[in-house]
């Protein structure tokens, strides 16, 4: 084995995977140390009113982890969203929860106070069994997440492996700086929804690689649609999450460079659709647009 | 579906609001802009309609596509820009969206981001001072209601069979969840928030108003007029307000249904700041 090799492997068993973390452990692992302080915990007990009605154990924090504590010494929130519990959907209490805090968050902000919201996104979208109140919550979560941008950047990392989805993606979208890993997803609607709404022909939901080749971390980081890809590791990350916060706002947010956007579509023909690699070559680093 | 079953209301509460007056061109012809008086006041009125020419083949039956969402981000934005140093007009954003377009091109190219903008435009509206209302004509559906009207100060319905609200359609929900349509149907009746129809929606409090006694589908002179007084007294209550989504909590229907939303918010108040 040579040198860089063995170095490559040292390192690669020095990881500590930030994927195979539950949503509080990764909380934890993105704050200063021994800052972590949790808000509305487990012991709150505060659960979703409509899971039960529905024959469907209801788990005490709702699937999500908020925690205060500092980045670099200075005042952060992190909502972090606990995958392994109902996909990471959003209900009624854990939409409010990541709304909520975002809106104490803008209300520090505007008295001079800032806080750094940090969202880590793994969700398939609305839960469906509380349907309207997960789509009203999303709403109120891009809204706090468009306000406080005014005060300071809002950064989200997608990890995977579930992935970003539905009303969710867009709140992505809507951070000012997101960071993905290779084994995240991104993409508004799931490919079992497209397969059911458009038919298999449109997309086999079952083709893993051309998800992946579409929708994964990798390309929408070569597209412009993430800032920073990055490997599994919990040290990266969050080292990534503080850089992204000490660029402070950016001169234009993502989802407001709107004439960026319609110069990208001008140039796409839907009746003969780019593939990911064309797609790269249009829109990537260098491209014109 | 086919083109016989293309939602048109959009269309037709559009014309009717705006008399066809104060046409801003728009690409794509799928989204409709006017400029129109409303209390004599210049209102912009956006509607999402179908355009069974639309160079994206996915969203032909009045979906929010790609083109789509840009548009309404492109006219919110300007309409913003050109009242930054005077008044701001009211924006109404006329909503009958099925969905936002199911495709793996629309993916690639990130409709995500298309629909955020979109979001952006109106929320940045409400909060630049420009009273935003929604008006539900017909489908306001997940991803699609989220883009086009869910970022209003104030959402208005008019009562009907076809008005509805949800996070999906109903086939799509059943795969998701495993459930048959049929069961599905049955758990609308008991749990509010799973329901299709706007009656249900209604009890979520997140309405401002149910408009009742309105013909959706083919608006007289009296509906028509009834509509517009009701959008001009939510443009006054938006006036009178802040410009954040705060009513949507305050609400007697609110107080009852979405208890745990308030709760939350409660409770974190409290243990924001270390004890």
């Amino acid at each position: 084995m040579n040198g860089a090799a063995a170095r490559d492997g040292r390192r690669f068993l020095a990881r500590s995977s930030f994927i195979e973390m539950a949503a509080r452990e990764r909380a934890r692992a993105m704050l200063d140390a021994d800052t972590f302080r949790e808000l509305l915990g487990p012991f709150d007990r505060i659960k979703s009113p409509w899971l039960p009605l529905q024959g469907i154990v209801a788990q005490a924090d709702d699937g999500v982890v908020l925690a205060r504590g500092t980045l670099d010494g200075r005042p952060a929130l992190v909502a972090a969203i606990e995958s392994a519990y109902q996909g990471g959907s959003i209900g009624e209490v854990s939409g409010a929860k990541i709304a909520g805090a975002l809106e104490l968050a803008l209300g520090d902000c505007k008295q001079g106070r800032p806080v750094l919201p940090l969202l880590l996104l793994e969700t398939g979208g609305v839960r469906l069994q509380e349907a309207n109140l997960g789509l009203a919550a999303i709403a109120e979560i891009h809204a706090a997440i468009i306000a406080l941008r005014r005060h300071v950047p809002v950064v989200g990392v997608v990890a995977g492996t579930v992935g970003c989805f539905g009303g969710m993606s867009m709140a992505a979208a809507l951070c000012s700086r997101l960071i993905v890993t290779r084994q995240a997803r991104l993409g508004m609607n799931g490919p079992e929804v497209i397969e059911q709404e458009a038919g298999i022909a449109e997309l086999d939901a079952s083709d893993r690689a051309l998800i992946w080749s579409l929708i994964g971390g990798e390309q929408r980081y070569a597209v412009g649609l993430a800032d920073a890809l990055l490997e599994d590791d919990a040290a990266t990350i969050a080292a990534a999450v503080r850089d992204a916060f000490a660029q402070g706002l950016p001169q234009l947010e993502r989802s407001a460079q709107v004439e960026h956007l319609v110069r990208r579509l001008a140039c796409i023909d839907p009746l003969r659709p780019p593939d990911a690699n064309t797609l790269r070559r249009l829109w990537g680093e260098g491209a014109v647009n | 579906m086919s083109t016989q079953q293309c939602p048109e209301r959009g269309r037709i509460w559009f014309e009717a609001l705006t008399g066809s007056d104060g046409v801003v061109e728009c690409t794509p012809r799928s989204v409709r802009v006017a400029d129109a008086a409303l209390g004599g006041e210049q209102t912009r009125f956006i509607a999402v309609v179908p355009d069974t020419h639309n160079r994206f083949p996915r969203a032909r039956q009045g979906e929010v596509g790609l083109d789509e969402a840009c548009a309404l981000a492109v006219h919110v934005r300007r309409a913003i820009s050109a009242d930054r140093h005077r008044a701001r007009r009211p924006i109404v954003a006329i909503v009958d969206v099925a969905s936002q377009a199911y495709g793996s091109c629309e993916e690639l190219l990130g409709i995500h981001l298309a629909c955020a903008a979109a979001a952006d435009a109106y929320a940045s509206a409400r909060l630049a001072g420009h009273p935003v209302i929604a008006l539900l004509v017909g489908k306001a559906m997940s991803g699609a209601f989220l883009a086009h009207g869910y970022q209003a100060n104030r959402i208005l319905a008019l009562d009907g069979p076809e008005v509805m609200v949800h996070a999906m359609g109903k086939q799509a929900a059943a795969r998701v969840t495993r459930r048959s349509v049929a069961e599905l149907e049955g758990l609308g009746e008991k749990i509010a928030p799973m329901a299709y129809d706007i009656h249900s929606y209604a009890r979520l409090g997140l309405l401002h108003k149910l408009i009742e006694g309105v013909n959706a589908e083919a608006p007289g002179q009296a509906d028509v007029e009834r509509v517009r007084a009701e959008l001009l007294a939510a443009v006054v209550d938006v006036r009178a307000s802040t410009p954040d989504l705060a009513s949507r909590l305050a609400s007697p229907a609110a107080r009852q249904t979405r208890a745990a939303s308030i709760e939350v918010r409660r409770r974190l108040a409290e243990q924001w700041d270390a004890a």
